[in-house]
């Protein structure tokens, strides 16, 4: 039996310095230079945040302060994950305007305390340094940064806020306004080296270090650190005004200020009240309590709480080291490499080499577009193995199955893999159009079968849909929501149902487009509208970004399948498909493509159809979705309607300020969704007829 | 002529010890040198031949004893390349491995090396292989040039600095070809073709005679390709820029007596027979073996391919390193009481036409075999068409610290294609050795 000495080693204990336990969520040491270290240890919990007792009890400890009267205060945290991954954002549900900004007054006030004291303090920070952690951070002198998965930075825009215990005009004041600006407008991160370039850390040193490192600090910190003078210049006035005119326009794109107003009220923060950190810290608890209590903000929390909750479904272990996925076209190429980058062992077999190839291409692209190291693209390329005779099959925990939609060719190649299989191991199909029920009959053991449906492009999209049959085994279902979650993503259990539920809600509005296309409305009006709506992307878009054939390929099935009308694909658009006009894939679809971009025409010229109103279109595109989600939730195809909102979202992007399409669809009231139904079916045919789904929403 | 004679182990000596297998092997393609630093290094080549070889063993990578790797161009961001390869592999940080390097031989010294533990019973399984990347061969400054560079960094003041400066020749600039100096001998200060030249006159083979082995060379490996021998010895590689290798691009199934006759000596212009055409190619490309003893066999329920007989190393001058397979192979044979009727198939690497045709030439000489190699009777004429059946480096190209392990790996291939019992692999070692390895079929 060999040995992992490494581990051992890193598990010796004796020789770390030992903390007490002062108050529940926080442990402390003196040391024999006075010196005293705080790590917060947040109870009951394996990562820190940053909820109103933390921020009390850190409170009390600097009132004893005076008599212990150390030379330093260092503050650090206990957890391996990291520093402070942010707000304890539950306690943000409950409160409304008034109750929000006295709760901010009383954490400002702890912060403001513990930046005013007179001894130095250094915070020492590992891993996940976010939001509300950052700002703990903020309110101490100097930060020294630990080396190796650091990430520092301000995600709150995400929820549809900014900071508010006073980030907003600290970071401004620490470092270069602008760059602080984007961090909080874009919500993007800070990552090891970037943190010591962008002066979010005073030093950036190995875990060994962070003892003399600390030292080194408070001696260097009694000369008080100026503000470099370009800094103090980008936050002029007129700098100011400038720049804000610019990140309006930049924040326009991503996040229309119609439905995202936190965007626009931090930049009129920091335009208006730049130069004073008293106004700007008042300004920002008043813009912060507002935006915490809107509609947006409401459900960008909403969907973060449904992230969390898809995420812990599996409680059990995966047990998966080593995937085996037979298929290397782009779905099996993609889940591959995707799999190999999250540390798994991965064999990728097919008959031919190339597309083996492209694939390993394709991983060693995206390793470079996520900034992995040399080292870590030469591992993971080296976890992706090219297996031309199909021997991973034999060890592997999970298997794959990615090969072309045809129940014969699957079904004869199970009976060839099966019996290779390992007797634990998994076999799933990354079917996105076959019942998985079609499937079973044949296989030695169903039970350890199941549908794991990714969505392309894998590394870009969170959502992969897990459709049992009835009679896998809740052992194999667990075990499957534990790998998704495993690899990072989200697993949503769906139940075999044609286009499971992703597809079938999606179809009817891609074909919708189609309809609308051959009424003669302009592709670009027919996308903007989408995005109007609050769609990542317009349908038409997405259309060329899917594939022409695989959405004629769903639609088809759908129709076949369902006893609902589906809208009736034009030949044209058939023949389209044919020349193999496909969309982005071929360089060709309803839009041109260049470099994986749409070439936009110079004008759109047909525009005869203005005199339809814009809301009629919208409804004609998003209430067919709306529909098909309210005939999954009657049939109970996924269980619980939050999740469903959370798959559509995920997966689709549906207007995510929306909280989803049956969180919509309640909002908007579901009597006014069938009377508008109803009047559209009379216009445009029997597949607008409202589900009877509606009546009991 | 030959200063050396051969030095004899009791038989008893060899025969002792517990029995040695050769249960799988696999290489990469041989990819030809494009004047380029190829898509592989030694360490890529040797996880992507690796990675195949161990998903299809029936024991986890972690179980072995010990990796051995012959490497000898190493680069400087692979010391030890065996240690990298091994942990690349997913083997576990707790494998023990080590380089070996000698010259040619290195790729057969890692077997011979792991044979010779598993053989006394220091290890039971062993993995053991050759890369080499030559394409990766580095340039060098010039000496001169390196004590230019070092005269400026120690200037401190201006004066000093300009001074330094103005000590520069364009000369500097021109690099020392790393692979160039490693294929030529110190000692006799000969390059390897040279060293065949040399040979050739010695032994008589006529620049027609050399064409017309390289000719068949190449028809033999595209035979085998076009017939799939090589099928279940070659896993593609796959670089991380999305090329895919099948082959040995080195074949040239046009190669004719004609298009030989047409190039010009290489290495001693312009009377010499040695041609590029008649040589070996400057090839990149790894190979790995995996050797067991009969517990390891009866624990992971292994089936063995070949035993591992005998083995031997010889030296001699290196002017006439091309000789060495004669001495080392003569040495196992006179061991064993066996003849050139007794070995079914000869692998002997093919460092160039006019080498293979001189130990040829040298076995079916009376006077060589009886001073050199103490025979009362010349080992007599070889048959050609057991040598060498698939072809060899001629065609496939000569990753020098990996041949060694190829003919090896490839010699039980053909065994058993061709059910054969017993057969011989042995090459030339650049500085004056040779190495052969007697390989029985299970």
């Amino acid at each position: 039996m060999k040995v992992d000495v490494l581990e051992h080693v890193e598990n010796l204990n004796q020789y770390g310095p030992t903390y007490t336990s002062v108050k529940p969520n926080w442990l402390s040491r003196l040391d024999e230079r006075s010196i005293l270290w705080l790590q917060l240890d947040k109870q009951d919990s394996s990562a820190n945040t940053l909820s109103e007792d933390v921020l009390q009890e850190l409170s009390e400890i600097l009132d004893d302060i005076d008599n212990k009267s150390p030379t330093a205060l260092v503050i650090g945290s206990a957890k391996p994950k990291g520093f402070c991954a942010g707000a304890d954002i539950k306690s943000f549900k409950s409160h409304d305007e008034s109750e929000m900004a006295n709760m901010l007054h009383r954490g400002h006030a702890v912060l403001d305390r513990l930046a005013s004291l007179d001894v130095p303090t250094v915070a020492v920070i590992h891993g996940h340094c976010l939001g509300g952690g950052l700002e703990l951070a903020l309110a101490c002198q100097q930060r020294i940064g630990v080396k190796n998965g650091l990430e520092m930075g301000f995600p709150e825009i995400r929820l549809g806020v900014h900071p508010g215990l006073g980030g907003t005009y600290r970071l401004t004041r620490l470092i270069n306004p602008v760059t602080a600006m984007t961090m909080m407008l874009t919500g993007k991160s800070a990552y090891d080296r970037q943190t010591k370039s962008q002066g979010l850390v005073d030093d950036l040193v190995e875990s060994r270090h962070v003892e003399n490192a600390v030292c080194a600090a408070i001696e260097k910190g009694v000369r008080k650190r100026r503000r470099k003078f370009s800094n103090f210049m980008l936050n002029t006035l007129a700098v100011r005004k400038f720049a804000a005119k610019k990140m309006r326009a930049e924040s326009e794109k991503k996040a229309p200020s119609t439905y995202y107003p936190a965007p626009y009220a931090l930049i009129d923060l920091w335009e208006k009240f730049g130069s004073s950190t008293h106004k700007m810290q008042a300004a920002e608890i008043q813009s912060f309590a507002s935006l915490i209590t809107s509609e947006t903000a409401r459900n960008l929390v909403r969907i973060f709480f449904l992230h969390q909750s898809l995420k812990n479904q599996a409680k059990a272990r995966a047990d998966i080291q080593h995937v085996h996925i037979i298929g290397a076209g782009s779905m099996g190429g993609e889940i591959a490499g995707w799999c190999a980058m999250q540390g798994l062992k991965v064999t990728l077999s097919d008959q031919q080499a190339e597309p083996v190839a492209k694939a390993v291409n394709n991983t060693g692209q995206l390793c470079r577009d996520k900034h992995r190291t040399g080292a870590e693209t030469r591992d993971t390329l080296d976890r992706l193995i090219p297996d031309m005779r199909n021997d991973g099959l034999e060890n592997a925990d999970l298997i794959i199955e990615a090969v072309p939609e045809k129940i014969d060719i699957k079904k004869k190649l199970y009976q060839t893999i099966e019996p290779r299989m390992k007797a634990n191991a998994i076999l799933v199909t990354n079917t996105s159009s076959i019942l998985i029920e079609k499937l079973t009959d044949g296989l030695r053991n169903p039970a350890r079968f199941m549908g794991l449906h990714f969505f392309n492009p894998v590394s870009k999209m969170l959502m992969v849909e897990a459709i049992a049959h009835d009679n896998t085994s809740t052992d194999v279902v667990e075990r499957i929501l534990a790998f998704t979650r495993d690899i990072g993503k989200i697993p949503v259990q769906v139940a075999s149902y044609p286009g499971f539920l992703v597809n079938r809600a999606l179809t009817p509005y891609l074909l919708e487009a189609i309809v609308m296309l051959e009424e003669g409305i302009d592709k670009t009006r027919i996308d903007e509208i989408a995005k109007n709506f609050g769609m990542p992307m317009g349908p038409v878009e997405l259309i060329d970004q899917i594939g022409l054939d695989i959405c004629i390929h769903v639609a088809d099935m759908l129709a076949d399948l369902l006893d609902k009308p589906m809208a009736r694909i034009p030949d044209n658009v058939r023949k389209k498909a044919e020349n193999g006009e496909l969309g982005k894939k071929s360089g060709k679809g309803f839009y041109q493509w260049e470099n994986g971009k749409i070439k936009r025409d110079k004008k759109s010229t047909s525009k005869q159809e203005t005199n339809i109103p814009d809301d009629h279109l919208t409804d004609r595109l998003i209430l067919p979705m709306l529909d098909a989600c309210v005939e999954c939730h009657r049939l109970g195809i996924v269980k619980d309607p939050d999740h469903l909102d959370g798959a559509m979202i995920f997966a689709t992007g549906f207007a995510p300020f929306r909280g989803g399409p049956i969180h919509y669809a309640r909002t908007r009231g579901a009597n006014e969704i069938v009377t508008t139904l109803e009047k559209l079916s009379q216009q445009h045919g029997e597949r607008f007829k409202p589900d009877q789904g509606w009546q009991s929403l | 002529m030959v200063q050396t004679t051969l030095h004899q182990h009791s038989e008893a000596q060899v025969l002792q010890g517990r029995p040695v297998y050769i249960i799988d092997g696999a290489r990469t393609p041989f990819i030809k040198a494009r004047g380029k630093p190829g898509p592989f290094t030694p360490v890529d080549l040797a996880v992507q031949c690796g990675r195949p070889l161990l998903l299809r063993q029936p024991f986890h990578p972690s179980d072995f004893d010990e990796v051995i790797l012959g490497c000898v161009s190493v680069i400087s961001d692979e010391m030890n390349p065996a240690r990298i390869a091994a942990l690349r592999l997913g083997m576990g940080d707790s494998m023990p491995a080590f380089t070996v390097q000698i010259n040619c031989g290195s790729g057969m010294q890692s077997i011979d090396t792991a044979y010779k533990y598993i053989r006394a019973g220091n290890a039971d399984l062993i993995l053991a292989g050759g890369a080499e990347a030559l394409s990766h061969a580095p340039l060098f400054f010039r000496r001169q040039a390196v004590e230019w560079f070092a005269s400026l960094n120690r200037a401190s003041s201006l004066a000093q600095k300009i001074k330094s400066l103005a000590a520069f020749k364009p000369g500097y600039l021109k690099p020392v070809i790393g692979l160039l100096r490693g294929l030529t001998d110190p000692v006799v200060e000969m390059n390897m073709g040279q060293t065949a030249e040399k040979l050739a006159y010695l032994f008589d083979i006529t620049r027609q005679q050399a064409d017309e082995y390289a000719v068949a060379s190449h028809s033999r490996l595209h035979r085998a390709q076009q017939e799939g021998f090589l099928q279940n010895e070659i896993e593609p590689a796959f670089s991380s820029c999305g090329q895919v290798f099948e082959h040995d691009d080195g074949v040239r199934p046009d190669s004719s007596l004609e298009k030989l006759a047409k190039l010009s000596p290489a290495f001693e212009p312009p009377h010499g027979k040695v041609t590029p055409g008649n040589s070996s190619q400057i090839t990149d490309g790894a190979s790995w073996v995996i050797l067991a003893s009969e517990d390891a066999v009866n624990r992971y329920k292994l089936e063995p391919r070949a035993i591992i007989k005998d083995s031997e190393w010889s030296a001699l001058s290196p002017s006439i390193m091309g000789l060495g397979p004669v001495l080392s192979s003569t040495a196992i044979m006179k061991r064993h009481q066996l003849t050139l009727d007794n070995i079914d198939l000869w692998e002997i690497n093919e460092a160039f036409a006019a080498q293979v045709l001189a130990c040829l030439k040298a076995w079916n000489d009376t006077d060589f075999c009886k001073s050199v190699l103490g025979l009362e009777q010349p080992m007599g004429e070889m048959d050609q068409s057991i040598l060498n059946v698939d072809g060899g480096a001629i065609g496939l190209g000569h990753p020098v610290g990996t041949s060694g392990n190829r003919i090896v790996l490839h010699l039980v291939n053909a065994m058993h294609r061709l059910d054969k019992k017993n057969g011989i692999a042995t090459e030339c070692i650049g500085g004056g050795q040779g190495g052969a390895m007697l390989i029985e079929k299970v």
